[in-house]
């Protein structure tokens, strides 16, 4: 009887280990991803929690407040800006002894943790609202394009012929098209539309539901709508491999159906790829959605997006460089910590990515 | 190789077309027009009809196109006018006064306020008329600017593309000389010190968006050290246009203001180029030809520089094509950043002022950019490797 271990020939044996377990042992080994797996985890639960860890009042305005800093950050202001006034909690100044040359306002109390913005608005809050914004724009854009992207590559690809060659030219001619000028074309539409306000019917409840929604609704439409593309040719290439394996044959001889074949037995075997594929795109929906809101064709004032919180930072950014800096370390330490995940040491594609990556979106904008 | 290009120039024309077509009907397709508002008050509703009516609004949307695409008739050009004892016959872009022929140029007349004036008297009228009118983009003419109605879309481009394309060329540059070398050292050291700094800037390079870098580059080396001016790049000094033939050209002031808006750009891109040159180069060293090339014993130089490298730019060129075209015709976010007078802005904002001409402008712009830097893009393939054949 051989002892665990060795079999009675003396081969080397261990106790089988599922796949799912070899992961977690291989990314446990890479600290980088380990840490930005929780710093994720934490950005997600920020932003779940963020009416409970902020005042939770993203749009509240105060004109007491406007460009107010805490005392640590003086350091970090132009020479000018001090000495400062400092503004208590009920509102009120409190000039310091000695000539007043300065302009920064520093607060006390437990309010503006992170100081406030030109319009008195609370950097904390609105930079844990805005988190809500990009996670939600990551999970939902990557849904729609990956939903849009799966079934039109799908059906393309198992029709295959004529109806192959037309949907694929379809998807050739709008790569060809400039992505930028749809996305904005798109936007500038949607903004456009939901400038109505008395209308009837469904549009008007979609426009409706989005202006609730301070205007993300059509911008997951708008990223949606151009990123299915290279997904669709992805599934195409794989759908066309599969069409001819032998179990997609017999299913047809027992007499399934397209439907049938299509989404029980082809794709169960390519949606693994998918995803991965569309995860590693995640980046780019976060940099666009920041993108457009930065150009102001993105979420709607007041809703708190980090790219409108740059783009109001970046215009007061001599006098008031604070107001940059919540939005912008949080929008790159995102990127960063994806980046860390999606890749090996950061900059090798994983060896399960079957493609190159596209270039981030913000590089080419 | 020539019959390549010849064909790919034309297999582009009808792209060019569908792109300018689909763009023209899409951003007709917004509600709201160019002329809902002057500044923050609407216009009254004749004032829109009449303005509608001089820049050819009112006309069905395939006229206005094809008067985009090949010009108009320019039906007042051919009238004939007598006033006095002035006779006046025009034609096309000439008039016949008296019998003697002046040329008309359409962009001229917008300016000095449409008027031909002949031997002292005010004859004809144009202002209404000729700068609504285009001569289409076949005869260079992207037509009038509805919002900045006193100059045309050419005047627009002729004033923000060199600065537009200088900060992009620059950044292109910048990407090349850091990107490449830093991606060579990190492959050819791979899993040393020098490999991972490089990956560790790459990435940084990579996930730091522009709009972040851009003003922390303007508060540390501008606001605290005080080094660099801030936004000032394309105004008066600096200002470019034939300046590699100007002697004397103070390209240090030059650079102090283009450094800031360069860098910004340029450390994203460069960032780009240093992964896929290691990746790419990781993959080649390790490939057959290479193996041969170190047995017959060359040296180890040349087997990197020669053979290696030229085959691992290949990446780097695919993802150049499309990139140049995008940052030549300029980078939305780095130019508001650093107030740049660039061309970037006008893709967004003549679409959401409803501009039409500029819109088609700037796009036809970018599609041609586009498509000539992809042929570029194919003519580089057939250099870096020798297997590749244009044909």
């Amino acid at each position: 009887m051989a002892s665990e271990g060795t079999t009675a020939k003396g081969a080397i044996t261990r106790k089988p280990r599922s796949l799912l377990w070899d992961s977690v042992n291989r990314l446990q080994k890479n600290y980088l991803a380990v840490g930005s797996l929780v710093f994720l985890a934490l950005l997600v639960i920020v932003a779940l929690a963020a009416p409970f860890i902020s005042s939770g009042d993203y749009a509240n305005q105060s004109l007491k407040h406007n460009y107010v800093v805490r005392s640590w950050m003086l350091g970090f202001m132009p020479e000018t800006a001090s000495p400062p006034t400092i503004v208590t909690e009920d509102g009120s100044r409190i000039k310091p002894e000695g000539d007043i040359v300065g302009y920064a306002n520093v607060v006390t109390g437990s309010d503006y943790p992170l100081g406030g913005d030109d319009l008195g608005r609370d950097l904390w809050t609105r930079t844990v609202y805005g988190a809500r914004i990009s996670l939600i724009i990551a999970l939902v854009a990557s849904t729609v394009s990956l939903v849009v992207g799966t079934i039109y590559g799908l059906f393309s690809g198992y029709l295959g012929g004529m109806t192959d060659n037309i949907m694929m030219r379809f998807v050739d001619f709008l790569y060809g098209f400039p992505f930028l000028i749809v996305v904005i074309l798109s936007q500038v539409y949607f903004k456009a539309l939901s400038n109505r306000t008395s209308g009837e019917g469904f549009g008007q409840m979609i426009i409706d539901l989005n202006n609730a929604m301070g205007g993300v609704l059509f911008m997951f439409i708008a990223i949606g709508l151009v990123n299915w593309l290279g997904l669709a040719r992805i599934t195409r290439g794989q759908v066309l491999a599969l069409r001819e394996t032998e179990y997609v044959h017999a299913a047809k001889a027992v007499g399934a159906k397209t439907g049938r074949i299509v989404f029980r037995h082809i794709l169960p075997n390519i949606i693994g790829t998918l995803i991965i594929v569309e995860t590693l795109a995640i980046p780019g929906y976060i940099f666009t959605e920041a993108f457009l809101s930065f150009i102001g064709l993105g979420v709607n004032a007041p809703t708190p997006s980090w790219g409108i919180m740059i783009a109001d930072a970046a215009a007061t950014i001599r006098s008031y460089p604070h107001i940059l800096l919540p939005p912008s370390i949080a929008l790159t330490l995102t990127a960063l910590t994806l980046q860390f995940i999606l890749s090996k040491n950061g900059i090798e594609q994983p060896t399960y990515s079957p493609i190159i990556k596209p270039v981030p979106f913000q590089q080419i904008a | 190789m020539f019959k390549f290009i010849v064909r790919r120039i034309l297999g582009f024309i009808p792209v060019i077309l569908s792109v300018a077509a689909i763009t023209f009907f899409a951003s007709k397709a917004i509600p709201g027009g160019p002329f809902d508002f002057a500044g923050d008050r609407s216009l009254p509703e004749e004032v829109v009809k009449n303005l509608e009516a001089k820049y050819h609004l009112d006309w069905p949307g395939w006229k206005q196109f094809t008067s985009y695409m090949i010009g108009d008739e320019l039906t007042i050009f051919r009238t004939k006018h007598e006033i006095d004892d002035v006779n006046v016959f025009i034609e096309g872009d000439k008039a016949i006064v008296n019998g003697n022929v002046m040329l008309l140029d359409n962009k001229t007349l917008c300016k000095e306020s449409g008027y031909i004036v002949y031997g002292g008297f005010t004859i004809f009228d144009l202002d209404t008329e000729a700068c609504g009118t285009s001569q289409g983009v076949i005869r260079g003419d992207l037509g009038p600017s509805f919002r900045y109605r006193a100059r045309t879309v050419n005047d627009i481009i002729n004033e923000t593309l060199p600065l537009s394309a200088q900060l992009g060329l620059w950044s292109i540059l910048v990407g090349l000389i850091i990107g490449i070398p830093a991606g060579i050292v990190a492959a050819l050291h791979q899993n040393t010190i020098w490999d991972y700094l490089a990956t560790f800037v790459a990435v940084m390079g990579v996930s730091i968006p522009s709009m972040v870098l851009g003003p922390v580059l303007i508060v540390i080396f501008a606001n605290n050290l005080g080094w660099f001016p801030v936004a000032q790049w394309g105004a008066k000094p600096p200002y470019f246009e034939n300046m590699f033939l100007t002697p004397g050209f103070d390209w240090i002031n030059y650079f102090s203001h283009a450094i800031l808006p360069v860098l910004t750009l340029g450390t994203g891109i460069s960032a780009v180029f240093a992964r896929l040159t290691r990746a790419s180069m990781l993959q080649i060293i390790r490939e057959d030809f290479i193996r041969t090339a170190r047995a017959k014993g060359l040296h180890e130089q040349v087997v990197i520089w020669r053979h290696a490298l030229r085959n691992s730019l290949i990446p780097v060129v695919t993802i150049l094509g499309p990139l140049a075209a995008s940052l030549v015709t300029g980078t939305l976010i780095v130019e508001q950043i650093f107030g740049l007078n660039g061309l970037g802005k006008h893709f967004v904002q003549s679409i959401s002022n409803r501009d039409y001409a500029l819109v088609l402008g700037t796009t036809l712009l970018f599609a041609v950019l586009l498509v000539i830097s992809n042929l570029f893009v194919d003519i580089m393939y057939a250099w870096l490797d020798p297997r590749i054949r244009l044909e």
